[in-house]
This record gives C-alpha cells, sequence and structure tokens, in this order.
C-alpha cells in the first residue's frame, strides 16, 4: 500500500499528508498511531520507535480518526469525562477540563444530549475535543472536514490554528489542496501509496508553470486576431481562451492591455491566475486532482 | 493497576448503555419471568417431575435468565467495534483488556440482577427450597460462574460478527439451548437423541447441580462436570476474545 515513504516533521508545525481518495493517507496515520504494523521501515513519535514502544507513543499523542470515534449512547459530557477518567485526571480537574472544552467547542448548550441527537459537525467537533483532553503534544487529525459545510470547515480551521498556536504538533491529512494551503508549514503530496513531493506550499507552488493571465473572447475571429498578436500565449479554442504568462503586476497588465487596443482586439472577460495547490497536483501527477476524484 | 481502574471506567461506561436502552434489559429481566409464569400456571399441571413444578423448573429458569442476557451483550460488543470508537481506545493508552472486561463484568451484573428478580418472582409463585445457607452460596457460585463463562464466549461472538445484527443473532443458540436440557423437563422424559444431547449438553450437569443445592441434596460428580464445563467455556471465550480483538481493526 505504503511505498518508500520519507517524512520529517518537525515539533510545533503543521505537516500535511495531501492525496486523492486511496492514496495511503490513512494507512500512514494508521502506522504512525499504533493502530497499524508496517511491513518494514521504522517510525519515530515523539522520539519512541511506533513499533517497539507503542505505549509511549500512545501517550503522546491524540488523534481524530476519518469517522468520529464517540460513544453514541452517552451525552457530549459523558463522552469528555470518559476521555478524562481514562487519560486519570482527578475527579476536580477533570470536570475542570471537561467544561473547559465544552466551552471552547462551542458545546455547552448540548452538553447533555446524547450525541445520537448531533449534526455531523457537532460530532467532529466534539470528537476533536475528546482528543484533547489530556493536552496531547502531538495530534494526528484524519480528513478532519470530509464532509463537512462550509461553515463547520472554517470552524475547524479556526481550531487547528488555535492548537498551533498552543505549540502542537499537528499531522493532518486532507484531499482538499485549499485546506493544505491555508494550515499547513509543510506539505507532502502523496499518490498511489507514494510520496510524490514535499516542501513548503511556496517550494510546491515554484514547481508549477508561473503565474498567467486568462483572457475570454467572443468569437473565434477575436481569439485568432490576438493569437496573431500575443505570440507567447497559449490557445484553448474550446473556451475560446488565451493563456498569456504574466507576474500579474499592474506594468505588465496595462502594457498588455495596451497592446490589445493597439490592434482594436477587445477580451470578454480577464482573470489573472496564480498557482494553486491544484495546479501542483497537476503538474507532479499528470492528473488533476478533481478527475481523480470523480475516477474512484 | 492500570487494567483494574481502566476497567472501572468501562464497566461504568457499559452501565449507561445499558440505562440508555431500556428495551435490552427489559428483555434481560422480565422475559424469564414471563416464561417463568408461562411454563408454572400454563403447562406447570401438565408435567409430571415428581416435585412441585416451581420447585423444579427454577434452577432451569435461572439458566434461561443468565442466556437471556447475553444477546444485548453480543450486540453491544459488536457495536463498539464496528463504530470506530474502539480506534480512540486502542490509540489511547488504556490496557486492551479493560474494553473486553467491562462487558464481560456489565453482562455478568445484568445476569444477576435477572436472576434475582427471578427468584423473588418464583418465591411469590411457592417456590419453597430447602437449601441451607451453605447451599445459597453455592447457587451463587455457580450462577457467577455460569455468568463470567458465557459472558466471555458472547464477548467473542460479539467480536466475530460482522454487525451487531447479526452479532444478536449469534446469541440466539445460547438462549435455546436451555430449551433442549434438564430446564424445563427432565430429559428422561424427552425422545432418543434429544434426551442423549439433552443429558450431555453443558447446561444439563449446571441446572442438576443448582437444583441439587436448592433440594438440599447436592450431587457432587454434577457439581464437578458443572464448574468443567463452566471453567472450559470461560476460557475458550477468553481465548477467542482475545485473538479476534487483536486481529481486528
Amino acid at each position: 500500500m505504503l511505498d518508500g515513504i520519507d517524512l520529517d516533521v518537525r515539533a510545533g508545525t503543521v505537516f500535511s499528508l495531501l492525496g486523492p481518495n486511496g492514496a495511503g493517507k490513512t494507512t500512514t496515520v494508521n502506522v504512525l498511531t499504533t493502530l497499524l504494523r508496517a511491513d518494514g521501515g521504522t517510525a519515530r513519535v515523539a522520539g519512541h520507535d511506533v513499533a517497539t514502544e507503542t505505549r509511549a507513543v500512545r501517550a503522546a499523542i491524540g488523534v481524530t480518526g476519518q469517522f468520529a470515534a464517540v460513544d453514541e449512547l452517552m451525552t457530549g459530557q459523558e463522552n469528555l469525562q470518559l476521555m478524562a477518567d481514562l487519560k486519570r485526571l482527578g475527579s476536580g480537574e477533570g470536570r475542570r477540563v471537561v467544561t473547559q472544552l465544552l466551552e471552547r467547542f462551542d458545546l455547552v448548550e448540548s452538553a447533555q444530549k446524547p450525541v445520537s441527537s448531533y449534526s455531523g459537525g457537532m460530532r467532529r467537533k466534539l470528537d476533536l475535543a475528546m482528543t484533547l483532553v489530556g493536552k496531547p503534544r502531538i495530534i494526528f487529525l484524519d480528513e478532519p472536514t470530509t464532509g463537512l459545510d462550509p461553515r463547520s470547515r472554517r470552524a475547524m480551521w479556526a481550531i487547528v490554528r488555535e492548537l498551533v498556536a498552543d505549540g502542537v504538533t499537528l499531522f493532518l491529512t486532507t484531499q482538499y489542496l485549499e485546506e493544505a494551503d491555508q494550515l499547513a508549514d509543510r506539505i507532502a503530496v502523496l499518490d498511489q501509496g507514494r510520496l510524490v513531493a514535499q516542501g513548503t506550499p511556496d517550494d510546491l507552488k515554484r514547481q508549477v508553470p508561473g503565474s498567467h493571465v486568462r483572457l475570454r473572447f467572443t468569437d473565434a475571429v477575436e481569439l485568432d486576431a490576438a493569437a496573431r498578436v500575443l505570440t507567447d500565449s497559449t490557445r484553448d479554442d474550446e473556451a475560446l481562451a488565451l493563456r498569456v504568462p504574466s507576474d500579474g503586476g499592474t506594468r505588465s497588465l496595462r502594457a498588455l492591455l495596451d497592446r490589445l487596443d493597439e490592434y482594436s482586439i477587445s477580451a470578454e472577460e480577464l482573470s489573472v491566475h496564480t498557482p494553486d495547490l491544484d495546479d501542483v497536483f497537476l503538474a507532479l501527477t499528470g492528473r488533476t486532482h478533481t478527475t481523480e476524484v470523480v475516477a474512484k | 493497576m492500570s487494567t483494574k481502574s481502566h476497567s472501572m471506567v468501562m464497566l461504568r461506561r457499559n452501565f449507561k448503555h445499558i440505562a440508555r436502552n431500556p428495551t435490552s434489559m427489559f428483555n434481560a429481566v422480565l422475559m424469564p419471568i414471563v416464561i417463568m409464569w408461562m411454563f408454572v400456571y400454563m403447562f406447570g399441571d401438565a408435567f409430571n417431575v415428581g416435585i412441585d413444578y416451581i420447585d423444579y423448573a427454577t434452577p432451569g429458569l435461572m439458566l434461561l435468565a443468565v442466556c437471556y442476557g447475553l444477546g444485548a451483550t453480543a450486540t453491544s460488543v459488536n457495536s463498539d467495534m464496528t463504530k470506530g470508537i474502539i480506534n480512540r481506545f486502542k490509540v489511547m493508552d488504556v490496557s486492551r483488556g479493560a474494553v473486553l472486561t467491562g462487558h464481560v463484568v456489565a453482562s455478568l451484573l445484568t445476569n444477576l440482577i435477572a436472576i434475582g428478580a427471578l427468584i423473588g418472582v418464583a418465591f411469590l409463585l411457592g417456590f419453597s427450597p430447602s437449601a441451607s445457607s451453605l447451599d445459597w452460596l453455592g447457587v451463587v457460585g455457580i450462577v457467577v460462574l455460569l455468568g463470567f463463562a458465557a459472558g466471555w464466549l458472547t464477548v467473542a461472538l460479539g467480536l466475530a460478527a460482522k454487525s451487531p445484527e447479526t452479532a444478536g443473532l449469534a446469541a440466539v443458540p445460547l438462549v435455546m439451548l436451555p430449551f433442549f436440557s434438564s430446564a424445563i423437563v427432565p430429559a428422561e422424559k424427552m425422545g432418543p437423541g434429544l434426551r442423549q444431547f439433552a443429558e450431555y449438553q453443558p447446561f444439563t450437569p449446571i441446572i442438576e447441580t443448582m437444583r441439587g443445592l436448592l433440594n438440599g441434596a447436592p450431587s457432587s460428580s454434577d457439581a464437578i462436570a458443572a464448574v468443567a464445563w463452566c471453567v472450559g467455556i470461560a476460557l475458550v471465550g477468553y481465548l477467542w476474545a482475545r485473538s479476534t480483538f487483536n486481529r481486528r481493526a
């Protein structure tokens, strides 16, 4: 499943493992969190070997998996109390931590309701809150926002940023490029069990063709005319569009517009593109991220 | 020490589950009592067992009461495995046995509640055991041993099942088995084939041991067989449960 993965995560940073469904993200997390034994190779988490020092690793980490690991029959508060008991916090300390987490995750109102009545977003929040009981210094989040609505996703991002501010090390997997871009200090791109790239978001963006201006025209005649004038452009006949390399600055944009004006060519629409991680994925794997998801 | 306190936490959790899901408690406590009423009032006079039917049937119904609680245990063990919470426990520094021990002890305590209620109703129906307090202690010992053995076996069944529904079904043979023992009618009154089965299946010596103790005439050979069966079942259940638990998820 996984092939020659070599990762190095510095303490106090967010590391994101990015890849489509079936790339091996969860398998990697399962190996690092002692749920699964690797066939070969070594991994150390918090300085402990995951294969031989499982107890020490487990004591140092917190894990929030892809599917909410909450007790449906108990209330939100009872779920948190269960974690406090298992982490052996004293009864006073335990109650304090539970109350704090309920407040922090905005779950006070539903604290006494059974989790089976919670929405998906609330379950994820409770799940993460349960992981935070006992203040683990390393937290694994396996696709924490998959299936969440945009608002819950933003809320989850805000929580992740708070954790980082507290000095927690985060290992985050996601299939959303935007999420990795927003949150991660370093990103590794995983494709079919192999690492295809690793670096900061900016490093990765540098690996793909630079920013460009996209011009869209009303008909093929205009497109032909513009293509003759802008010789370094690439054309997309289907969309009646031209892609012109540009740094996106005002000076180069004015030059471009002046040139079009000179030949009395007008474009229907102009947009400036800076490369995002979608472009990175396309450049690295030869496939777009989205078509991959559809194909699965 | 860690196993012990974590087991307590898990046991509290299992009790909350039972309290939130009254149907399972209803099934475990009330069904045996309903069956007792049925057999004693409807069929009791039709059976000639040599003694008062309630005195004959109570030990068998006690065993039935243990079995009726098992479906809920199997289902709840399986829900733990299939609903993802088990992975949370597994990545925490929680002793592996604690989750299972919690289920076994919760199952055992449910059994004791059910049997307590059953014996209470039996007395109302005219149950008059001639057991000494030492005999009663023996009865309690056998019940605990049986509940423990059946609990481990059921936990293993629950772990091995694919879904909570099939886990519930897997416990059905255990619920049926008492009917094919000397619980309701003496084995010698059954047809050939069934009679041999009833005589040699594990529940018969267990029932006969309790019957002997309650009637003040315990038989040591039955008692030895009963204890041996219970220890054997507990051991098989425990080993099966452990290996299935380590293999899954």
